[in-house]
């Protein structure tokens, strides 16, 4: 069945990333002023004023935690929005999906250029906080360069799904659900903040099944300069969330956009 | 397949489609040929965005075969949209972007290299006299200028086919003739025509041939004159602000008629009568005219509002 087979990667989606490409550009002054602006607010606040109470965490100090947590929170948070409340309006209320399908792009186009559009926002926050976190001293190793491709991919594993929500969505406010359910609990839960070690027992197992956990899991060693445990477990975990919720988002979206 | 088949741009048969229990399409079949102006009429919910969406295949059919440049549209879909311009019903330009922009963006989807997109971008937008707005962005344009630009906008890959679904609906006379005069000069480049409407002249000016549908499925097809010959008479009394009852068993003696509202519609191929009619009778308002495709769509659809 066509309807149900996962979606493909084909140029024309690239026009569809282009097009949001496009757009963003013609707005990026404000945009890369929130993603600068907004981390130095919250690194300098929190990172710095908490710092001073909590010292030092896992062997490293609370500002450089911190920072390392929200490079990982943000590709969330980021990849979300865009796939939720921007994929919406292109969708509902500017009808500009429609307008693509009456080219030779299809909805597997649409699908995985706004993916790939979403892990570039991600890229772009991820790698904003980055700098300014090592502006502010808190990176101390080449390694950091490589939690770049990670934060990408952190954005594509949370676009997909909140494309699923997308799909079903009839309004802007079926979002909350989603917000409050699953983004909120991850922002809190999964090691931005503290490391996930001081949980109690059960809660330690339940976040294990939390994607954002392993996205923390490996950038945050990569930002310090510390070798990544179980590295491939953790790109595992992130890889086999996001390729389900994917194919979940292509099947949904193919049935929300053609009837 | 006849000869006749071969030379047609879209031949559906038997389409079907529904939606759940509804079933918006029953049973259609129709061929255009290529070169022509071909109309879909039919009151509201027809099923007419129905079938052209099936003919895109923006919506899968639920039974029928439909072949578009002679291809089945389920397993040559991209082949078949490279070739087809589509003006919607409803208004989904890109507003993040500029006049001439859209363009450029639209002719991304269908892969066309820059520097055809380029040239053809001031073309378009003279040929819609929107070169002047070339720069301003979509939110500043009048309902008849964004209509204008879907047009130039369903033209950036030169299709064969173009697809018009209710092009004029809300525009102003000077908009409508213009969209008019440019479908005459499209179809004398060579291209095939498919477009829906709710206008009966504008049928009547533009179509070579048409499709009447209602409640999906299709009751009329042909020429507009030969459907006006066929299902009506030559003339028609119509007469206006009725402000008593009719002698109606009078009336049923020497012509066929219809009453809607407070008006009524006296019809016969003698002119004659009708004007003696008028002449005696000295009701409100009486006037004499040729009938035309809005009687006949009238007499095939009946009066009564559609939903």
């Amino acid at each position: 069945m066509k309807r149900y087979r996962p979606p493909r990667l084909r140029l024309e989606a690239l026009a569809v990333w282009r097009r949001n490409a496009l757009v963003w550009r013609r707005l990026m002054a404000a945009s890369l002023l929130l993603h600068f602006g907004e981390p130095l607010l919250y690194l300098l606040g929190i990172g710095y004023g908490l710092g001073r109470f909590v010292g030092e965490i896992d062997g490293m100090a609370y500002f450089t935690f911190l920072a390392s947590g929200f490079i990982a929170w943000s590709a969330m948070n980021v990849a979300s929005m865009e796939s939720m409340w921007s994929v919406y309006t292109r969708m509902v209320p500017q009808q500009t999906y429609e307008a693509i399908l009456a080219t030779p792009a299809e909805v597997d186009d649409i699908v995985m250029g706004e993916l790939l559009w979403c892990g570039t926002k991600s890229l772009v926050s991820g790698s904003a906080i980055l700098a300014v976190a090592a502006l502010l001293g808190a990176v101390h190793d080449w390694t950091a360069l490589l939690a770049i491709p990670v934060i990408f991919l952190t954005g594509l594993c949370f676009a997909a799904p909140g494309l699923i929500v997308t799909a079903y969505a009839r309004a802007y406010e079926y979002f909350n659900f989603y917000m409050t359910l699953f983004m909120t609990p991850m922002f809190i839960l999964c090691g931005v903040f503290y490391p996930i070690s001081t949980l109690p027992g059960p809660m330690q197992t339940v976040v294990q099944f939390l994607p954002l956990t392993h996205a923390v899991a490996i950038i945050r060693p990569l930002v310090v300069g510390a070798p990544v445990e179980n590295f491939w477990l953790h790109l595992g975990a992130l890889v086999l969330f996001g390729t389900i919720c994917a194919w979940v988002a292509a099947i949904l979206v193919r049935r929300r956009l053609i009837q | 397949m006849s000869p006749e088949e071969k030379q047609s741009v879209v031949n559906c048969r038997q389409l079907v489609k529904r939606f759940g229990d509804l079933c918006a399409v029953n049973g259609i079949s129709f061929n255009v040929p290529k070169g022509i102006c071909f109309g879909i009429l039919g009151p509201n919910g027809a099923g007419k965005t129905t079938t052209l969406r099936m003919l895109l295949g923006q919506s899968p059919r639920s039974g029928g075969a439909l072949e578009v440049f002679g291809e089945d549209i389920d397993s040559a879909r991209k082949r078949i949209r490279q070739r087809t311009g589509i003006v919607p019903q409803a208004d989904n330009l890109d507003p993040d972007f500029t006049v001439a922009e859209n363009l450029a963006m639209y002719g991304s989807y269908f892969r066309l290299d820059h520097q055809t997109v380029q040239k053809r971008i001031p073309e378009l937008l003279s040929m819609v006299e929107l070169l002047a707005r070339a720069d301003d962005r979509i939110g500043t344009l009048s309902g008849g200028m964004k209509r204008r630009l879907t047009l130039a906008r369903a033209l950036i890959n030169d299709p064969d086919l173009l697809v018009l679904d209710e092009p004029t609906t809300g525009l102003d006379p000077q908009a409508r003739h213009m969209i008019w005069s440019l479908v005459h000069k499209l179809k004398r480049d060579g291209r095939t025509i498919l477009l829906t409407t709710h206008y009966m002249e504008e049928a009547e000016r533009l179509c070579d041939e048409l499709i009447i549908v209602d409640s999906g499925r299709l009751i009329a097809q042909g020429s507009p004159n030969a459907l006006i010959a066929e299902h009506c008479e030559s003339d028609v009394l119509e007469i206006r602000g009725l402000t008593h009852e009719l002698d109606q068993k009078g009336l049923a003696q020497n012509f066929r008629w219809e009453l809607s509202g407070d008006s009524a519609y006296l019809y016969s191929d003698d002119s004659h009568a009708l004007l003696e009619y008028a002449a005696s009778h000295n009701e409100a308002t009486a006037l004499h005219r040729k009938t035309g495709l809005e009687d006949v769509f009238l007499r095939l659809t009946g009066r009564g509002l559609r939903g």
